[in-house]
């Protein structure tokens, strides 16, 4: 179980210091699939970023297995079966896909044919894609699916993937909306997914939509899907705020 | 040999007993063993420090090992080898050197191998150089590379210099000739107060040259790099000149790419980056459970190869 109470959090950068984060509340089950939506801005990221532990609280708390983690840095959260897929994964130059795989899965003796379930899994062709550096020749959507690859090889309880459709093309996305309702069905793992899209959303047990660093409203998704849906222009399979200004065409 | 000679052999030749091939090992200025093969010859040079070897027209799948460890402290020396590679071959060259400096004593060795390649023949050759050793004496190596790659021929130069060595200037110096190709790869890492210089220059001389150079290398606590390579296009050529740094702590790295055209057919790229390891790097092997530390050394040695 992750319980989150009261989280508060603010970040500095060079245009001055934001509250993003406005006093949270969130339960999230064992084995339950729950999506963050909401408008960009709200600060469903950087919620994401504070349960790995990348982004540090400055009050409130978060609790994992029943273990207060609020304290705990990124590789403890880690060993202690958390995973994140970044929106925008970094590349490496040097480090190839099955070197991110084996770190990943903890494994040095990771099998090539591991290696392709797990991209498989992400609608690459793993033959292509092994031994390829995680490198600018790789494009966007090639890294994003990497990324999400490393999260499924890390085999964690708790996963998080920050907007995974990002980027990646029709096609693709097919094949990993597939993955994501294997991982829902089979995996007994822990999801939380940051997402505006439908098919997606569809996944889910629990909704949750996080506007101006707040939890506007959180049930199940029977309940609150009709709502998030309402709240998408007519016609487009996205909810509205996934594209800038809220806007959808 | 002793068991910290083959220590250093293993280091930079990856040599855990007597090579395959030809070969000649070196220690203190002194030939300690050699193998020349039917193809192979290797001949001590008669008026000057050194070794010639003559690879015969179309040897093909041998190597050749020429290792060099300095262990006494205030040794310094510098060693022409030659090489004279026939037509049609396919040959792996192994070089480096290995010093261990446990005095106070300036143990420095300069070799200067110079290469020169027939047609139609592919050459490896690996250059490793690493130091070590308790003694407070300097360590210093100052390796200089010529080439002369003929009509068809291709030529791919593996350098590394991963640690241990205070003080080095590379010199390389490189011409290609028709529908020949050079292939530079060039790593390095400094530590320490070290210093670290490399000037290249290749020169595509004919037709259908082609050139490569790829340099990466990491700077770390007070140490400095200076890197100069200049690809000149002398014919309807093609050349691409990349250097990536890593810098770290306060060393300082500048990196000096520069292209030169002498003909109009001449198509010349280079592209040069230094900056710190990125954050989000860090972060995202720890999210795989690596710690700071194993994440930073992670991130070096994939991008070192």
């Amino acid at each position: 179980m992750l319980s989150i109470r009261n989280l508060d959090l603010t970040a500095s950068n060079e245009s001055g210091t934001r509250h993003i984060l406005k006093g949270i509340d969130l339960d999230v089950p064992d084995g339950s699939f729950t999506v963050l939506t909401g408008p960009n801005g709200g600060g469903k990221t950087t919620l994401a970023k504070a349960i790995m532990g990348i982004m540090p609280a400055d009050s409130g708390s978060i609790l994992w297995d029943g273990r207060d983690i609020t304290a705990l840095g990124v590789t403890e959260r880690a060993r202690m079966g958390i995973s994140y897929a970044f929106q925008q994964p970094p590349r490496f130059k040097g480090i190839r896909v099955r070197d991110l795989l084996v770190l990943a899965s903890g494994k040095e003796d990771l099998s090539t044919a591991d290696c392709c379930r797990y991209l498989n899994k992400v609608g690459l062709c793993a033959g292509d894609y092994i031994d390829r550096e995680v490198d600018s020749s790789l494009s966007g959507g090639e890294v994003k699916r990497i990324e999400i690859a490393t999260v499924l090889a890390r085999d964690s309880r708790l996963m998080i993937f920050d907007e995974p459709e990002a980027g990646i093309d029709l096609w693709s996305f097919s094949r990993l909306t597939a993955t994501f309702g294997e991982i829902r069905k089979n995996s007994g793992a822990t999801v939380i997914v940051i997402s505006h899209q439908e098919r997606i959303i569809s996944l889910a047990d629990t909704i949750a939509v996080v506007a101006d660093g707040r939890i506007t409203m959180c049930g199940p998704r029977d309940e609150l899907f009709p709502a998030v849906l309402a709240g998408a222009a007519p016609g487009c399979r996205f909810i509205s705020g996934a594209n800038e200004g809220g806007d959808c065409e | 040999m002793t068991k910290q000679d083959l220590r250093l052999l293993r280091e930079i030749a990856d040599l855990e007993k007597t090579p395959m091939g030809a070969y000649n090992i070196r220690k203190n200025g002194e030939s300690v063993g050699r193998e020349s093969t039917e193809n192979i010859v290797i001949e001590t040079k008669t008026d000057r420090p050194g070794i010639d070897i003559r690879i015969r027209d179309g040897t093909r799948n041998e190597s050749v090992h020429i290792p060099v460890i300095l262990t006494k402290t205030g040794h310094t020396e510098t060693v022409y080898n030659d090489f004279f590679i026939g037509d049609g071959c396919d040959v792996l060259i192994v070089a480096g050197c290995g010093i261990r400096n446990g005095g106070c004593g300036t143990s420095r060795h300069d070799g200067v191998h110079t290469f020169y390649i027939g047609k139609d023949s592919t050459v490896r050759y690996v250059e490793k150089h690493y130091g070590e050793g308790p003694g407070t004496g300097e360590r210093i190596m100052n390796p200089g590379t010529v080439a002369y790659i003929g009509e068809n021929s291709s030529m791919k130069l593996d350098t590394v210099q991963i640690r241990g060595i205070d003080s080095t200037v590379r010199t390389t110096e490189i011409h290609v000739g028709k529908n020949a190709r050079a292939e530079v790869s060039e790593k390095l890492m400094t530590h320490g107060s070290q210093s670290a210089e490399s000037r290249m220059s290749i020169f595509l001389e004919d037709e259908g040259a082609d050139g490569r150079v790829i340099s990466r290398s990491v700077a770390r606590d007070s140490s400095v790099q200076l890197f100069h390579p200049e690809m000149t296009g002398r014919a309807r050529s093609f050349g691409h000149v990349q250097c990536d740094s890593i810098i770290m702590d306060s060393a300082r790295i500048s990196s000096v790419p520069a292209i030169s055209a002498e003909h109009t057919e001449a198509v010349l790229v280079h592209e040069a980056a230094i900056g710190k390891i990125a954050g989000d790097q860090i972060l995202k092997l720890m999210t795989l459970g690596l710690d700071e530390a194993e994440a930073e050394e992670r991130i070096i040695e994939g991008f070192l190869g």
